[in-house]
């Protein structure tokens, strides 16, 4: 069978393999490309917060001469989030300021290392070590998407004066909540999305999938959108929850 | 057990983990450093407010530097893909700064 494919591009400008472009594989250039994309968005929703916060007067400019120490929830004012996150489970009626928000950075933190773990067995075509830190990956993000019902929950539910939806909220101008609900909605649709992907790659792992492929090249790209995740809650820690 | 024995073809080689489990330390650590600063220094005076500020973007950056450093391999790549990565970010920074700097004050009359 003698067929010969007509191409309409000059030989010339044909890439014929060799060396990758960038020396990575086509799937973790992509893959970087979209995480890029993914910065833009995750940036425009921070950059619309700081500038929508500070258009909104704080406790001190209408409170002039007052402490923070004295602080109390008003729509007149943006909420400082210390105040605003301060419960933890089972620990009812006790005032621990983002000590929860805390755990769940340590979970974020926590299952990228052991992401990073399984790449690392990937690389020495480890297939048992690959298993066991994917489980304990998943356990991760399950545990931090259990975390984020429950703080959410704990945010719609309120402490007593009215909770929060998109257009009330009893801690401060409706634009607050709208930013939690979307900048941590947003971010936990992400995790979710890891959450899938890394049970779909433990799955052919287990089915030796990769071992036949010869490389574990899957688990890094998936590992490389997990870090993302986690680096992306680095931020929101910081410009929610901290500044 | 058995069915993992049969793909075990090859030497597997011994794992090197010290590195990445230092960066979890370095992690871990600098977000207890943060949560010290948030409580212990007081925002009451603007020196002190902007003080928290700038310290916490400083140590976002720092934990960025190694997630996207070690755990991405960023470091490990050719420098090509580096600035493809680095450069659209540093952009992002720039209008973020050039934003604030020039139209904050007008944002903050029309809002």
């Amino acid at each position: 069978m003698a067929t010969t494919h007509a191409s309409s591009t000059p030989e010339k400008l044909l890439w014929k393999g060799g060396i990758q472009p960038m020396k990575v594989g086509y799937g973790k250039l992509m893959m970087w490309i979209f995480l890029l994309s993914d910065t833009f968005t995750f940036s425009a929703l921070l950059i619309s917060y700081g500038l929508v916060r500070f258009s909104f007067p704080g406790f001190k400019d209408l409170n002039p001469g007052k402490s923070f120490s004295d602080f109390t929830f008003s729509q007149d004012w943006w909420p400082i989030p210390e105040r605003v996150f301060e419960a933890v489970p089972f620990l009812h009626g006790v005032s621990a300021p983002l000590v929860f928000v805390g755990i769940m950075t340590f979970i974020l933190i926590f299952s990228s290392v052991t992401m990073v773990l399984a790449v690392e067995a990937g690389h020495r075509r480890d297939k048992a070590d690959v298993e066991k830190w994917m489980l304990w990956t998943i356990l991760g993000g399950f545990t931090f998407l259990g975390s984020q019902a429950w703080e959410w929950s704990h945010f719609i539910h309120g402490t007593g004066g009215g909770g929060a939806n998109l257009v009330y909220n009893e801690y401060g101008p409706a634009a607050f909540a709208d930013f939690f609900f979307f900048i941590t909605g947003f971010h936990g649709t992400h995790v979710l999305s890891g959450v899938v992907l890394n049970v779909l790659i433990f799955y052919n792992t287990v089915n030796g999938v990769y071992e036949k492929r010869g490389h574990y090249e899957m688990i890094e790209k998936v590992g490389l959108y997990w870090h993302f995740v986690d680096l992306v809650w680095v931020f929101v820690f910081t410009f929610f929850y901290l500044v | 057990m058995a069915s993992h024995i049969e793909n075990n073809s090859g030497e597997i080689a011994k794992p090197q983990t010290a590195h990445l489990w230092k960066v979890f330390f370095i992690l871990l650590a600098v977000t207890v450093l943060e949560f010290i600063i948030a409580f212990t220094i007081s925002a009451d005076t603007e020196v002190g407010k902007w003080f928290k500020i700038s310290i916490f973007i400083i140590l976002t950056f720092v934990k960025c530097f190694y997630i996207v450093g070690t755990f991405m391999h960023l470091k490990e790549e050719v420098k090509s893909l580096i600035w493809t990565v680095v450069l659209p970010v540093i952009f992002v920074v720039w209008f973020l700064i050039a934003l604030v700097l020039l139209e904050g004050e007008y944002i903050g009359t029309v809002r």
